[in-house]
């Protein structure tokens, strides 16, 4: 019992890992400029996608183009930032939630119209298989999307927190004007955290694309989850995404497994109801 | 010889109201000019415009001989001109060190040049001691003091201060008076908004006085005491002094 206990904790904890890496480009994103994106599980989309195309053209495996997917979406944001966001960042906060969420639909409308709503999966991928140690085991993509969202979480940790680019965000997230005064620009800072957040959601595509089906639809599964990991980990906390992202991940999987999967969101969504009465500032969020 | 900054007929209206009329001055290299007038005089619009906050509606603004009237705030910032706010706007969720730390980035690029800057900073406003706290946990006089520790890491040539003594108990008063002072011996110009007259009147070179958006008098701080318009402006017309 306790083996499949421990089993089952894990496999929360793999899954918790690409999780938080997808609140961590949320949460960046708000951070800096207080705009909730909605489009942000479409980012995640369009990273499956780029994975699932160069597989499907090229041959190519999604661990491989990973640098390349993860360039194209911060291009992505980073655009996206200066065509549409830039014009509604001092607008009334129901044009920002319009105006994300137009841009969700208009994503999946795109994807559905230019790749169709057909499930795509990407098969024979260079890592395959599975690992095993002490009894337990684990899929060999799992883990190293895991370890992939780790890598990529630790490397935004760091440039948020020591390079000079980084500590320009936060300036502008901790006051836009005050750091103006310190001669950064927040227009390109806001651009910067649409193209990091981007990434960090398209690289959570790749790393999902060998084991996930892929189609136009399925930011829509991670995005709920995503939002929770941002409240729950205090709004605009890169490191309290990550370890609210683990915890999601086990209540998950373990509360699944002993309940019952179809009752995994109740779990979940009941700890972030309780997590938000108890402490509304999230659990690593600042009063 | 070009001033430092040349202030000619900055004009800022909003709407239908004139915040600033006509206003122009100059300050030279390492000057401390104080900036004083009533409320809703317009002394924080003419800040605004010299950091590049407004753009004015007329006039000009120069800085070491090129104009920057217009140009955004990091553009103001990077051509050396820093200032501080009236209510403190420091970097709440940061260290002490950390806040100046963005300030010296500015000149620094290499993280650890430009953490030794912000050390050096810390050492010259006498927060060194402070540099690992949240920068939340200061006094409301050691946050003042943070924001212009900050302004000096973007190593200016001119700095703008906002009513950095308001607010401060007598003993505050003087060690940012203090303060001021030993910032112009680094050969930075200074120009003081302030309330607080026995903290500036002691150490400026030149007062500018504002009244109604329009600069009434500017001369050494003793003429200006004895100047009619500006007692009047501050006191009323029947405070005028006798034989004025």
């Amino acid at each position: 019992m306790t083996q499949i206990l421990l089993q089952t904790v894990l496999s929360g904890v793999l899954i918790g890992l690409v999780y938080a890496l997808v609140a961590v480009g949320l949460t960046l994103i708000f951070g800096v400029m207080d705009i909730v994106n909605f489009a942000h599980g479409e980012f995640l989309m369009l990273g499956m996608y780029a994975s699932f195309w160069g597989w499907a053209l090229w041959k190519l495996d999604p661990l491989f183009t990973l640098p390349f997917t993860a360039l194209g979406l911060f291009a992505v944001g980073a655009l996206l930032y200066r065509l549409v966001i830039r014009r509604i960042i001092d607008a009334p906060m129901l044009s920002q939630v319009f105006t994300t969420f137009g841009l969700m639909i208009l994503f999946r409308g795109l994807a559905q119209y230019l790749w169709s709503p057909d499930f795509r999966s990407v098969e024979h991928t260079v890592v395959d298989g599975k690992v095993a140690f002490g009894g337990l085991s684990f899929g060999l993509p799992q883990v190293t999307a895991a370890a992939g969202a780790v890598v990529t979480t630790g490397a935004v940790w760091w440039f948020l927190r020591f390079t000079r680019l980084g500590a320009a965000l936060e300036a502008t997230a901790a006051d836009r004007e005050a750091a103006a005064l310190m001669g950064i620009d927040g227009q390109k800072m806001f651009a910067l955290a649409w193209g990091i957040g981007a990434a960090c959601a398209g690289v959570a595509g790749a790393l999902l694309s060998s084991t996930y089906p892929i189609f136009p639809d399925v930011g829509a599964s991670f995005i709920l989850v995503a939002f929770v990991l941002v409240a729950l980990g205090g709004f605009g906390s890169v490191t309290g995404a990550f370890w609210a992202g683990i915890l999601v991940g086990v209540v998950e999987v373990v509360g699944g497994f002993l309940w019952d999967p179809a009752y995994k969101m109740v779990l979940v969504l009941s700890l972030y109801l309780l997590v938000v009465w108890l402490r509304p500032q999230g659990l690593l969020g600042k009063a | 010889m070009t001033p430092l900054l040349e202030v000619e007929r900055l004009t800022k209206r909003f709407g239908g109201l004139t915040a600033n009329e006509d206003v122009s001055f100059t300050v030279g290299e390492g000057e401390i000019a104080g900036l004083i007038g009533p409320n809703g005089a317009g002394k924080t619009t003419v800040f605004n415009s010299l950091a590049g906050f407004f753009a004015p509606s007329a006039g000009s603004i120069r800085f070491r001989g090129e104009e920057i009237a217009g140009l955004p705030p990091e553009a103001v910032a990077a051509r050396g001109v820093a200032r501080t706010f009236q209510i403190v706007r420091i970097f709440k969720g940061m260290t002490v060190l950390e806040n100046v730390l963005v300030g010296a980035l500015l000149r620094h690029r290499a993280v650890p040049d430009a953490v030794a800057r912000a050390r050096e900073a810390l050492r010259f406003t006498g927060l060194e001691r402070r540099a690992a706290d949240p920068a939340g946990r200061l006094t409301v006089a050691e946050q003042k003091r943070l924001e212009v520790t900050r302004a000096l890491a973007t190593e200016p040539r001119l700095l703008l201060l906002d009513e950095v003594m308001a607010g401060l108990t007598a003993a505050e008063v003087q060690d940012a008076v203090e303060m001021v002072r030993r910032i112009r011996d680094r050969g930075i110009a200074c120009v003081v908004v302030e309330h607080v007259m026995e903290g500036i009147m002691p150490i400026a070179d030149r007062m500018l006085v504002l009244e109604r958006g329009r600069l009434i008098a500017d001369g050494p701080p003793r003429a200006i005491a004895n100047d009619p318009a500006v007692i009047a402006a501050y006191l009323g017309e029947e405070y005028r002094a006798p034989g004025a």
